[in-house]
């Protein structure tokens, strides 16, 4: 028996076919169908009037900390945050304990996704073995079983012959290799941005170069290489400049930013608040001017929540000592659109792109449209209701949220993964 | 403009003194100005007052430290206030019982006085969100060392009658040094003039935005100076290898006799000790005519008493 949806009177925003109009979209036994003016009954009809229908949502960069650190976050709980903030895929970083490092583990994350029936879950794998940057992990193996990138994250790959090896060695399997860019040397045992707030506070900072000075390196390694490369979570206006000359010199190299980077600087931490403790740093209102103008000139091309969930417990320590991260997934969408909607630095449509078509561009799946035959992942979105953060609502198992009690516009109604509604809003 | 005598309008309002950055010139007056009427109970053969009686202070320590540690628990004693050691010595991520915890079990012993220094920057303002008990910084990381800076702004005070126009020389560390930091906050809202000297590997990220001027020859500096602050080097905080070596640091920045012969005459020599005799300073210097450095210790008692004093007046009257 077909199982059909059909979600009508929606304005219909699918930016890989050039689609922005009032429409339909059917979705049969999980795939896309048709997508237009649709005069037909369905088992379900969705009223979207006056909400936008697009692409599922997809971030690629979350810590879901599973395995080892299961009481920060798990892959359940950690979907379930993510398909109630209209994500209908994520790929989690390998950076847990085991680091992800070979296929066995690529295929326990696959497994506990599918478990899970909330989002897609798919992983990057290691770049190298403990992601110690010395030895290459076993790539192939895990571009086999699925992994859809690579990466060290949380530790930028220090060796530069060693960064040049793993380039080399992906050209075998048309993966990206994505990086922290961090240059421990000058990072230190930095934990803010090095600058004026530092100095006051006290506290040991990371230079901006510690970031810019391993992407000019990568820079030149793929420059020499060819492979696709992808810059994690940009912080910098000197990340910016570099990024602008490498996509005129049309190399192959991607970048992403983060809520946080569009949104707070290093005066946040002024009160030694360790929900403001990030990794990169929150750095100054110039760098923010100069990511979003990058955002405006389409040099970004994903928007990522670097989703890094951690405990009260651990966070409730001194700044020196906290571990570094923020969780963001469940306000990722409000975020956005108050960074970057709302200025008028992007539209719908642009937002949206760097939300779907091009993070699935990224990591290389059949993902982010509303092409006939694609799978049915839809987000339905309110674009007008507002609502204030809440953390103790959160389904993540962490709390580690500096946006708590910020008004957002941008509410997810409904999320739809491969044609089953797994989100309602109310839910 | 500087309040010389007790403003008796002013009320002192802060339960914690966590550092001088935050305090008005006025607020930093008034703790000299009470520090004053302290110090002539140190003279007394009773050497005793009653303000703090029944109260607690603990002297929690996270690092080593003799002279700060014994001042606090002289002067608490000296107020009248029984006083507890806690004493433990942990790396900043150190696995085992979390600063929170440690302080919650303090508080519920009854405490009503923390006087903390920690290695972690921001501890002191961490623990005053988090527990209702007063808290003192005994200096955190290298951000503040409030009542160091409060003792050196005294003892220049009490010997060349103001701070307003002199200019005040800090030589050394100064990016890892809280020292120098309290010392600017205080010294700069009381008038003065502060300038930093050092090799520019040890002078803070955006030095430029402090209220502050930088120099990196000490010889240009000191024939211009009032008072000159040397820093200890610490060894313990320095990263990598800031000066190629203690014989180079020492022939550009050693407070040495030749140089001290180019200065003021009436230069006020300080240190926060302990000196590293022949590193920073010669010692024929550290025990001239112009040194104030023991000065210093005699005065952190009394600024260390009003302290107390202040903060748990504040709390008493529910501020």
């Amino acid at each position: 028996m077909n199982s059909e949806l059909l979600i009508k009177n929606g304005r219909v925003i699918d930016p890989a076919n050039d689609i922005d109009e009032k429409c339909d979209v059917l979705i049969i036994d999980g795939k896309i169908a048709e997508v237009g003016k649709i005069e037909k009954d369905a088992q379900t009809i969705i009223d979207a009037a006056g909400k936008l229908v697009t692409p599922g949502l997809i971030d690629i960069h979350v810590h879901f900390r599973e395995p080892g650190d299961e009481e920060e976050e798990t892959i359940a709980s950690g979907s379930a945050a993510a398909v109630a903030a209209g994500f209908t895929s994520v790929v989690c970083m390998p950076n847990t304990n085991p680091p992800i490092e070979n296929e066995t583990d690529v295929e326990y994350i696959h497994r506990k996704g599918r478990q899970a029936r909330k989002t897609h879950v798919y992983t990057m794998g290691a770049i190298t073995k403990k992601r110690e940057g010395v030895e290459l992990a076993e790539m192939g193996f895990m571009a086999d079983a699925g992994a859809v990138g690579f990466t060290d994250d949380g530790n930028g790959v220090q060796y530069s012959a060693v960064m040049l090896r793993a380039l080399k060695y992906a050209a075998m399997f048309d993966v990206v290799i994505a990086q922290h860019c961090q240059d421990n040397g000058f990072a230190g045992s930095g934990v803010m941005n090095a600058g004026y707030y530092s100095t006051i506070l006290g506290l040991p900072g990371i230079d901006t170069l510690a970031e810019e000075a391993m992407l000019w390196r990568d820079i030149q390694l793929v420059k020499k290489t060819g492979v696709r490369y992808h810059a994690q979570h940009i912080s910098t206006a000197g990340s910016v400049e570099l990024i602008r000359a490498a996509k005129k010199d049309s190399l192959p190299i991607t970048c992403e930013v983060t809520p946080h980077h569009l949104l707070l600087t290093d005066e946040c931490c002024a009160e030694y608040d360790t929900n403001y403790k990030v990794n990169p740093p929150l750095r100054t209102a110039k760098d923010i001017e100069a990511i979003k103008e990058a955002v405006s000139e389409g040099l970004v091309d994903a928007l990522v929540t670097d989703h890094a969930p951690h405990l009260q417990s651990e966070k409730e320590l001194e700044f020196l000592a906290a571990p570094f991260g923020i969780a963001s997934l469940e306000c990722a969408l409000g975020l956005y659109v108050k960074a970057l909607l709302e200025p008028g630095i992007l539209d719908w449509v642009g937002l949206i792109r760097l939300m779907t078509e091009k993070p699935a561009k990224i990591i290389g799946v059949d993902k982010g449209t509303l092409g006939v035959g694609e799978q049915g992942d839809v987000t339905i979105i309110d674009p007008n209701a507002e609502y204030k953060v809440d953390v103790s609502k959160f389904r993540s198992k962490s709390r580690n949220c500096p946006y708590q009690g910020w008004k957002v516009a941008g509410k997810v109604e409904k999320t739809i993964v491969g044609g089953e509604i797994r989100f309602s809003v109310g839910d | 403009m500087a309040l010389k005598r007790k403003n008796k309008q002013f009320r002192w309002r802060r339960k914690h003194l966590l550092g001088l950055r935050d305090l008005s010139a006025e607020e930093i007056t008034y703790i000299l100005d009470t520090a004053e009427g302290f110090e002539q109970i140190s003279t007394r053969s009773v050497k005793k007052a009653p303000p703090l009686r029944g109260k607690v202070v603990c002297n929690l320590f996270f690092e080593d430290s003799t002279r700060t540690r014994n001042s606090f628990a002289l002067a608490a004693s000296r107020l009248s206030a029984d006083v507890i050691e806690f004493t433990k010595k942990v790396s900043s991520v150190s696995k085992g019982e979390t600063l929170l915890d440690t302080a919650k079990n303090l508080e519920a012993m009854g405490i009503d006085i923390v006087v903390i220094r920690h290695s972690a920057g921001g501890a002191p303002k961490f623990l005053s969100r988090n527990i209702n008990v007063c808290v003192v910084n005994a200096g955190d990381g290298f951000c503040e060392h409030p009542t160091q800076g409060l003792l050196d702004a005294y003892t220049i005070r009490k010997i060349k009658g103001s701070l307003e126009g002199l200019k005040i020389a800090i030589v050394g560390d100064i990016a890892h040094s809280r020292v120098a930091r309290s010392n600017m906050w205080a010294m700069t809202k009381l008038g003065a003039e502060v300038i930093f000297v050092g090799p520019p590997t040890l002078m803070p990220t955006q030095v430029g935005r402090l209220p502050v001027s930088v120099s990196y020859s000490l010889d240009e500096v000191i024939e211009k100076v009032d008072v000159i602050n040397m820093l200890r080097i610490q060894f313990e905080r320095l990263g990598g290898n800031p000066f190629p070596s203690v014989r180079e640091y020492s022939h550009y920045f050693g407070l040495t006799v030749e140089r001290m012969k180019r200065a003021k005459p009436d230069i006020l020599v300080m240190h926060p000790g302990p000196i590293n005799r022949g590193l920073e300073m010669e010692s024929e210097v550290a025990d001239g005519d112009n040194s104030v450095i023991l000065e210093q210790v005699k005065n952190g008692l009394a600024v260390r008493m009003a302290v107390l004093f202040l903060v748990n007046q504040a709390a008493a009257q529910n501020y």
